[in-house]
């Protein structure tokens, strides 16, 4: 038996290590603009597309719902933790509640919804899937915009003045936020490869493959998908604390569809099949987001959000599994020019017989 | 049932009895249960809506009815165009919307040059028929060569990677949305661009109130014009579907697209045809709906929600499905409206978009695939 040897591997690990480091002396090497605005941002939004990256790839279960999610639990922290009264805020329910305990019912309630959401929704497959959460998505962001009680059409603000005592304030202090948000992403990451590896996880791999076959085999398959759909609703629910601590308040446009449309781009930029690719996606969407938003496009017109159009468009067509899957078609090509890792040859083995059968 | 009872299934028939209940209690809500607000000004209990139920005031009542039905013609003729592409080539046209704004813009600007105003409002009797009808098929015409372009240079390489279509369209959804923005509305404004709010006028004659002969209703001619338009669209698209050759060739088509074509028919001249006549419904539903209130940046969305929630309980690709559809969600929107509580000064009408949802739930959690849509 020969070693496996696995270079593709091997430089995947050397890159996030490396990427790793640097993000973790981030405030020293980088200035602020790109620590506050670009990295923070990254990581926050990184997380819901871990969200929608998760549910597509090992659910099939591509959802344009998760930008609502967001926006639920923002809404909800909002509601919970501001407090009314004179100098206080005038939007939303002004509970004035505890902060600790507001995240923790914003991160529950938002995943009952969640999972009531993919209840309605386990029964539809595909593209079918995809409609139906963008119908969520849409009605959540007229539901917000609609009832004053919540909000109503302006913001909620000034939720990042009411954090936890552990947390701390961070209003004037962004790198705690930077942090926060590092390790929020680091621990989604980690809990979404252990997730995929649990029993659980690879019954969902199995739905995802063959809902039939898994169905006969006795496994309850809408309810594998509801509770994947609730998983992937507490991740969106973390960003979206994160979001509103980020932003400082929330409002009806922050998901709405152009934003639905933002986190999808994001997603598909990095990449719709591996967990990785909604980090890269992230960064990517918000630097060319900081640096091409007062780029005025030449005969067209119009603004960023054509620019945005584009680019997505021109990603679908040239590599539908975005950055990640070009990186990995990069590395097939390298393997069958280089002679093959052990890898690529059996991928090349597996399509021999296809062809050659009559 | 008795069977169901006997073996003691309550799963299957518990969330049965649910809906039943909560869809009886709607209905038995607003027909009898709601009472008219108190006199005094002051607002009521949860039995109190703005009408009261149509026991106490018919006539309003026939009138949400009435303003259910016309409103679901103008569902129906943007919701079938997006059902037709769907049935046929299972491309979720997510830039239906889009072309929705697109066509509510280039009517109303073909109309202010027909009438020489010059982004002034029209009045309604200075509009001759043809000033309507011309710029609505120069609208669908345009929309309909977009269409075309789009199926043409991104839909048609790529068939059966649906939610790569998806994608696509959605792309495609974000840039035109963002150009109408950008070059709309043209006229009247002090620049180009910025996508407020503007309306196409109704012919002169349907500006009058057509008296219904009960309870002293007069009822406008244009929302009964809208139904009529909703109603010639949908006996057009049967008649297409199932009279004529193109239509058989469509109808084979969604059953059998390799087998269609393996006979020797040309399924993507069917396949480039739906497609420009689906982008062309969605333009002429622009233009009744920006007749009927205005066209404005935003409207991509909520008209896309609207197709969406048509054929996701009416069933995809199903022209029955689409009209049901309509009539359900029209009727749901319009009723709750005008009949959810009034208990305090913001409640509770402002909820009605839940209802959306429970519609929406209610009708899946029963039939995944829509009312009238095919298994699978």
């Amino acid at each position: 038996m020969k070693l496996r040897v696995d270079p593709k591997g091997a430089v995947e690990r050397t890159i996030g290590v490396a990427g790793l480091v640097l993000l973790v002396l981030g405030p020293v090497i980088f200035n602020d603009y790109w620590v506050n605005t670009i990295l923070t941002q990254m990581f926050i939004f990184g997380i819901a597309a871990a969200s929608l990256i998760f549910l597509s790839a090992y659910g099939a279960m591509t959802s344009l719902a998760q930008t609502a999610l967001m926006g639920i639990a923002g809404y909800l922290l909002g509601n919970m933790v501001t407090q009314g009264g004179a100098g206080g805020e005038s939007k939303g329910l002004t509970l004035g509640w505890d902060p600790t305990l507001a995240i923790v019912l914003a991160l529950v309630i938002t995943t009952a919804i969640g999972v009531t959401f993919g209840a309605i929704a386990a029964r539809s497959f595909g593209i079918y899937f995809l409609m139906l959460t963008l119908t969520y998505g849409v009605i959540a962001n007229y539901f917000f915009g609609q009832v004053t009680q919540f909000g109503g059409f302006s913001p909620i603000a000034g939720v990042d003045q009411y954090t936890p005592g552990f947390v701390g304030e961070i209003v004037g202090h962004p790198d705690k936020l930077y942090y926060i948000a590092f390790g929020a992403a680091l621990a989604v990451y980690v809990a979404i490869r252990y997730l995929i590896r649990t029993p659980f996880g690879l019954s969902l791999q199995g739905v995802r493959d063959d809902p039939a076959r898994m169905s006969s085999l006795g496994y309850n398959v809408p309810l594998h998908r509801a509770l994947a759909f609730g998983f992937a609703s507490l991740v969106a629910a973390l960003s979206g604390v994160l979001f509103v601590w980020w932003q400082g308040q929330i409002a009806p446009g922050n998901i709405g569809l152009a934003a639905t449309i933002e986190l999808l781009v994001m997603a598909v930029i990095g990449g719709l099949a591996r967990i990785e690719g909604a980090w890269v996606g992230a960064l990517a969407f918000i630097v060319i987001n900081n640096y091409v938003r007062d780029v005025e496009l030449p005969l067209i017109g119009g603004s960023f959000n054509t620019i945005i159009g584009l680019i997505f468009l021109v990603i679908v067509i040239v590599s539908p599994d975005g950055l990640m899957g070009l990186w990995d078609r990069l590395w097939r090509s390298l393997g069958r020019h280089g002679g093959g890792t052990p890898e690529t040859a059996s991928v090349t083995r597996q399509a021999a017989p296809e062809v050659s059968t009559p | 049932m008795v069977e169901t009872l006997r073996h003691g299934d309550y799963r299957q028939l518990a969330p049965r009895l649910v809906a039943a209940a909560l869809v009886l209690f709607g209905i038995l809500y607003v027909l009898v249960l709601s009472n008219p607000p108190p006199a005094d000004g002051t607002f009521g209990d949860w039995r109190t809506t703005t009408f009261g139920s149509a026991i106490d005031d018919p006539g309003s009542f026939l009138l949400i009815l009435l303003d259910a039905v016309t409103f679901a013609g103008l569902l129906f003729i943007v919701a079938s165009g997006f059902s037709l592409i769907f049935g046929l080539m299972r491309v979720v046209n997510m830039a239906h919307g889009s072309f929705y704004l697109l066509a509510g813009y280039i009517a109303y600007e073909v109309q202010q040059r027909m009438t020489g105003q010059g982004g002034f409002a029209i009045a309604g009797a200075e509009v001759s028929t043809w000033e309507w009808v011309f710029p609505v098929l120069v609208a669908a015409a345009i929309v309909a060569v977009v269409g075309l372009v789009v199926q043409q240079l991104l839909l048609r390489w790529n068939q059966g990677q649906d939610l790569r279509q998806a994608l696509l369209t959605i792309a495609v959804s974000v840039i035109v949305a963002d150009q109408v923005i950008a070059h709309f509305p043209r006229q009247g404004t002090e620049q180009v661009g910025g996508g407020n709010a503007v309306s196409l006028t109704w012919p002169g004659w349907t500006e009058r109130r057509i008296d219904l002969q009960v309870w002293n209703i007069d009822y406008s001619l244009a929302r009964l014009v809208m139904l009529a338009l909703g109603v010639a669209v949908g006996i057009g698209l049967w008649l297409w579907l199932y009279r004529t050759r193109t239509g058989k060739v469509i109808r084979a088509g969604v059953d059998d697209p390799q087998m269609t074509s393996a006979l020797g028919l040309n399924i993507q001249k069917t396949f480039a045809i739906a497609f420009a006549v689906g982008a062309a419904l969605a333009a002429l539903g622009a233009a009744v709906g920006s007749s009927q209130g205005n066209v404005a940046s935003g409207q991509d969305a909520q008209w896309l929600l609207n197709a969406l929630v048509v054929v996701i309980v009416g069933g995809m690709g199903s022209l029955l499905g689409a009209a049901a559809g309509a009539l359900l969600y029209a009727i749901v929107l319009t009723f709750s409206a005008a009949y959810l509580p009034i208990t305090s000064d913001n409640c509770c009408s402002q909820y009605s978009i839940v209802l959306t949802f429970v519609l929406i739930a209610l009708v899946l959690a029963f039939r995944p695939q829509g009312l009238f849509g095919r298994a699978g």
